[in-house]
């Protein structure tokens, strides 16, 4: 109790400035709301499409389907260790939990993607159509990551950079999981490569910003 | 160590704000709000987080003092020396005051709390290691400016006393004991007359022309 005098005055002052606090609600909860948000997307993109495409070609290609659970499961496990990482207190060790599945995803994206030049009568994308599954990606990760920013801010990660890269890495594999609903095309090298691309993009991008936009706490 | 003592100290007191606590937030199980002598000290924190995130005072302040010594052992093991852990302590509180939302009082607070003395810790290292390594790169410049300035100033000077010591030893006998006792050896006139045997007005004559001879040799000027 000897160093408290020096800390006095900085208690005091917090104590006046105390006001009733909203308890966070834990991560899953808060993972299962941006899961949800995720899931209305798909929803509006299964009434749009229809689930008929997507169930031929999942079926077609039984490797895409498991690079479509790989990229789902990819998405839920990064979402929960972001919010995670949010809290004080709480492993780092669960930063690992989404690898699994991300291999899942990408190893069977990429046996999706040998088997093109095994059997080449799959149809195969152009460069042009990969440029739209860029587009797709990036255009569904950035508002998604910003959600999750979003529902971060009353948080407190206190490694904001491996936050971010979790929130790069849920938003990626949430939209590239959204892409197999309206996809219409089989993965190819060209393909998988734009998915790389946008990824990484997406990862990286949320890395670098995310770092200073989270780092508040 | 600190941290028994400081349970201790706190016995006594803590009954009526927990159970408060407990009142105010339903949601938190009585078991666990109620601080009893059972309570190890995380379990008594962590009462009193709950009751300070309802916004009790009492309890906050209670557990912030508390929360010193834990937040000193942490800082001492991230090997933060004895003159920075007030303020990583310092910076410590201000940030639990602003994350408090965060915490679960169905986790440990100790968990919790030490989580963010590491993570101010290891910024305080950070930032003295920034510290340290710039004012070793301006030690660096001052001595290698330094020296630099030395040499050049000392080859420099060398070469000056050689130019001037054979100018002098150039100049008219009488001149030339002039300068030699009057301003090399800084003698008074009076000792200059007394080991030279000249007068002291000649002496001054001589010490005159021999300066001004050197001025013309040196600078050119007549």
């Amino acid at each position: 109790m000897t160093e408290l005098p020096s800390h006095r005055a900085l208690i005091d002052r917090l104590g006046t400035e105390l006001v009733p606090v909203r308890r966070l609600p834990p991560p899953w909860l808060r993972a299962t709301g941006w899961l949800l948000a995720v899931a209305a997307i798909a929803g509006v993109l299964l009434m749009r499409y229809g689930t008929g495409g997507m169930m031929l070609r999942l079926h077609a290609a039984p490797d895409l389907a498991w690079a479509a659970v790989g990229a789902v499961l990819t998405a839920i496990a990064a979402a929960w260790a972001a919010f995670s990482l949010g809290v004080p207190g709480r492993r780092a060790a669960w930063a690992w939990l989404p690898l699994p599945p991300a291999l899942l995803w990408i190893g069977a994206s990429g046996v999706g993607c040998l088997r093109t030049w095994i059997a080449p009568h799959t149809s195969i994308a152009s460069l042009h159509q990969s440029t739209d599954c860029l587009v797709f990606i990036v255009g569904f990760s950035v508002p998604l990551s910003a959600l999750m920013i979003l529902m971060l801010r009353r948080a407190c990660p206190l490694r904001p950079v491996l936050t971010a890269v979790l929130i790069g890495l849920a938003s990626a594999a949430a939209s590239a999981s959204l892409l197999e609903i309206c996809h219409a095309y089989d993965a190819a090298a060209t393909d998988l490569l734009t998915h790389a691309a946008a990824v990484a993009l997406v990862v990286g991008v949320n890395a670098a910003m995310g770092g200073r936009l989270l780092s508040k706490a | 160590m600190s941290q028994a003592l400081t349970g201790t100290a706190f016995m006594g007191l803590d009954s009526a704000i927990p159970r408060r606590a407990s009142l105010l937030l339903p949601t938190v199980p009585a078991e666990s709000a109620i601080a009893n002598d059972r309570d190890t000290p995380d379990q008594r924190r962590a009462a009193w987080m709950a009751a300070a995130q309802a916004g009790d005072r009492h309890a906050y302040e209670k557990l912030l003092a508390d929360s010193v010594a834990v937040i000193r052992a942490a800082a001492r093991r991230q090997g933060v020396a004895h003159d920075h852990l007030d303020d990583v302590v310092q910076e410590t509180l201000i940030t639990v005051h602003r994350v408090r939302q965060t915490y679960d009082p169905a986790r440990s607070y100790d968990a919790w709390l030490t989580a963010i003395a590491n993570r101010r810790a290891i910024d305080a290292l950070r930032s003295q290691g920034r510290r340290d390594r710039r004012e070793l790169h301006d030690e660096d410049a001052v001595d290698n400016h330094a020296e630099a300035h030395d040499a050049s100033t000392a080859a420099e000077g060398a070469q000056r006393a050689r130019r001037l010591r054979a100018a002098v030893a150039a100049l008219p006998p009488g001149q030339r004991e002039a300068v030699e006792q009057l301003g090399l050896r800084e003698r008074s006139l009076a000792e200059a007359a007394e080991l030279t045997g000249r007068k002291t007005g000649a002496l001054k004559v001589n010490l005159h022309r021999a300066l001004k001879a050197l001025r013309e040799r040196f600078h050119g000027e007549p």
